[in-house]
């Protein structure tokens, strides 16, 4: 035991004095998720939000030839400008990007309408570009609308209730609650968390085995009357310590991250509270004995730190694994899946952003099955650091 | 009191050690000399435990090296070839980190640690982290740190190798004391100057086998040469090639 606090501590002492730990451990891995997220998700609420709410402007060849149906779109916060003066520059300037969207109304749009035979309505777009997508759609929704009104409006005069056209009254009712829609949203962040916790550690990790044997440390240290599983032990644990560290800041970081996020316009109330904060901790923390002894292990058997940098960086994309295969299959929490070390994170994470009731068992499997298999991996480590073979 | 009998290692197709037998004296310097490759450092590592026999026992102190290694490791002080330093600690706290792990009691070692300091002459840089400093500097401070515990048995793999003269210098007066002071005191090298002005007893290894162990006197008799560098050449030159 004692042993293992000194090295332990030692440990602690080195890396808090490494610039290049400190970055990693307390700055980068922290922060990446955070601002990621921040920009995207400022990202995709402007998008979502600021236009919805702006007049669109919609350029109109031949509007003369409709008046009504163009005062009908200005009325529902359309608009209406000059577009190109021909179709075919109409269709030139959409090709190259200068138009989201042109609608052309042909001389004979009056004529057609008085006879009830179907007017034409052109509505150029390039389906291809996804930008545009949101402006046709707002014009193609007040085009149909005008539409139904003006069929309504012929029903009524031949005496025949608009209802007929209705037979069925289609009704979603939408059952997610705010923090529910939040989640799927926040899902994501379990990563994040995940990929903080493993870089805190990384460092330590490889330093273990890879890092002192490049610096020539090993050896001396080899030779000291001290078991070799309480050196590997030390390690790993202040490796785990650095982890949870970094795991802290990140969630800390998130916390007022999402503080400045405009998600309540979105329809979401985040579930992220500081008591949130304090049981995301404790659910994930088991997971940085697994991230350290898998780090550790994967770092013995290269040869410099370098190359241990190389293949340790493919741990820290290990764990996104089970989460995309779960994420695509859309399975529900199960007490066999809390066995799986960061995939019954991410299970529990989601669940309690959506604030759903804890379920005792899951929590319990998912803590003892992480730190079972953590204690396993550490025991493999400690068996690859009595090889002779370590010192390279 | 280092003993060594009948070692064979072998790292896969390579047959390192032969059959390696000698014994190192306390108050006494041996030397282990040999050209590169000739098993030198295996045979040092078998000594410090890093590596196992395949068959062949070494003692230190009567310690069974392979039987139960941490008694044996707590009676050596080792200077690995090449031992490096933690960067971010200073001179003094890589020393007693040392200290520390030999299980020293704590309230000796901070003056233990001040005496290696003083007795290696590197009070100018201890408190300094020791990223940067020079082969010289490192030299000293792996020295103190691995005779922080007063080991009675001292294995230095090289301990020369990128020194300057007079950090040579300071090297060999520090080695004469531990052998004043009762120390048994093991090195390899390949420097015939260096080992014709410490040692007491020179084992000759060559090809995984020991060529001849005697003092340099012994040895110059031996090969008929009065040149201790023929000598040495004469000698490796007895042991018939690994098949």
């Amino acid at each position: 035991m004692k042993t293992i606090r000194i090295v332990f501590f030692k440990e602690i002492t080195d890396n808090f004095r490494d610039r290049r730990t400190l970055l990693t451990a307390l700055l980068m891995g922290p922060l990446f998720g955070p601002i990621l997220f921040a920009f995207v998700i400022n990202l995709s609420v402007n998008q979502s939000l600021s236009n919805e709410n702006e007049a669109l402007d919609l350029p109109v060849i031949g509007h003369e030839h409709a008046p009504n149906l163009i005062a009908y779109l200005q009325s529902s916060n359309i608009n209406i400008i000059d577009g190109p003066a021909t179709r075919e520059a109409a269709i030139e300037a959409v090709t190259n990007g200068e138009h989201d969207v042109v609608i052309v109304i042909p001389d004979t749009f009056a004529q057609d309408l008085s006879e009830l035979i179907p007017a034409t309505v052109e509505v150029i777009t390039d389906q291809a570009n996804t930008q545009a997508e949101r402006e046709t759609r707002r014009a193609r929704r007040a085009l149909q609308a005008y539409n139904q009104e003006l069929a309504a409006l012929r029903l009524t005069i031949r005496g025949v209730s608009p209802q007929v056209m209705r037979p069925l009254n289609i009704d979603e009712v939408d059952v997610s609650t705010p923090s529910g829609r939040s989640a799927m949203l926040l899902g994501m962040l379990s990563y994040f968390f995940i990929f903080a916790l493993l870089t805190g550690g990384m460092n330590l990790a490889i330093d273990a085995t890879a890092g002192e044997r490049e610096r020539g440390s090993l050896e001396p240290l080899l030779c000291l009357p001290v078991k070799r599983d309480h050196l590997i032990f030390g390690k790993i644990f202040a490796a785990c310590l650095f982890m949870a560290i970094s795991l802290s800041l990140s969630l800390t970081c998130f916390y007022f991250t999402l503080k400045f996020m405009p998600l309540v316009e979105l329809g979401m109330t985040p579930n992220f509270g500081p008591l949130v904060v304090l049981t995301a901790f404790l659910l994930l923390v088991p997971f940085a004995l697994v991230g350290a002894s898998l780090m550790t292990m994967v770092a013995s058997f290269t040869k410099s730190f370098k190359e241990a940098q190389t293949w340790v960086s493919v741990v820290l994309l290990a764990p996104t694994l089970p989460i995309l295969i779960v994420s695509i299959l859309m399975v529900r929490p199960s007490t066999a899946l809390m066995f799986i070390p960061s995939l019954s994170q991410h299970l529990l994470l989601v669940g309690l952003i959506r604030n759903e009731p804890v379920n005792t068992l899951h929590v319990v499997v998912s803590v003892g099955g992480t730190l079972i298999i953590g204690a396993f991996l550490t025991w493999v480590c400690a068996r690859l650091y009595r090889r002779e073979g370590l010192l390279g | 009191m280092i003993r060594v009998s009948g070692l064979h290692k072998s790292f896969g197709e390579v047959h390192a050690l032969r059959g390696v037998s000698f014994e190192a004296k306390n108050g006494r310097v041996t030397g282990l000399l040999g050209p590169n490759g000739a098993g030198k450092s295996t045979t040092l590592r078998i000594l410090y435990t890093v590596l196992k026999p395949d068959s062949g026992t070494a003692t230190i102190d009567g310690v069974d090296v392979v039987g139960d290694a941490l008694a044996a490791r707590s009676r050596i002080g080792t200077l690995p070839h090449g031992s490096g330093l933690y960067p971010h600690l200073t001179a003094r706290e890589n020393i007693a980190y040392y200290a520390m792990l030999y299980d020293m009691s704590p309230e000796i070692i901070d003056e233990r640690v001040q005496t290696v300091i003083d007795q290696l002459d590197i009070n100018d840089f201890a408190d300094r982290r020791t990223k940067g400093f020079s082969q010289g500097q490192r030299t000293k401070v792996s020295l103190a740190r691995s005779l922080v515990h007063e080991p009675q048995n001292i294995i230095l793999d090289e301990p020369s190798n990128g020194l300057d003269v007079m950090a040579t210098r300071s090297l060999r007066e520090l080695i004469r004391q531990l052998k004043a002071a009762g120390r048994c005191v093991l090195f390899s090298s390949h420097v015939m100057q260096e080992v014709a002005a410490l040692c007491d007893e020179i084992v000759i290894i060559a090809q995984g086998k020991v060529a001849m162990h005697d003092s340099p006197d012994g040895i110059r008799n031996a090969t008929g040469c009065t040149d201790l560098e023929e000598a040495f050449v004469k000698a490796i030159l007895t042991v018939e090639p690994a098949e």
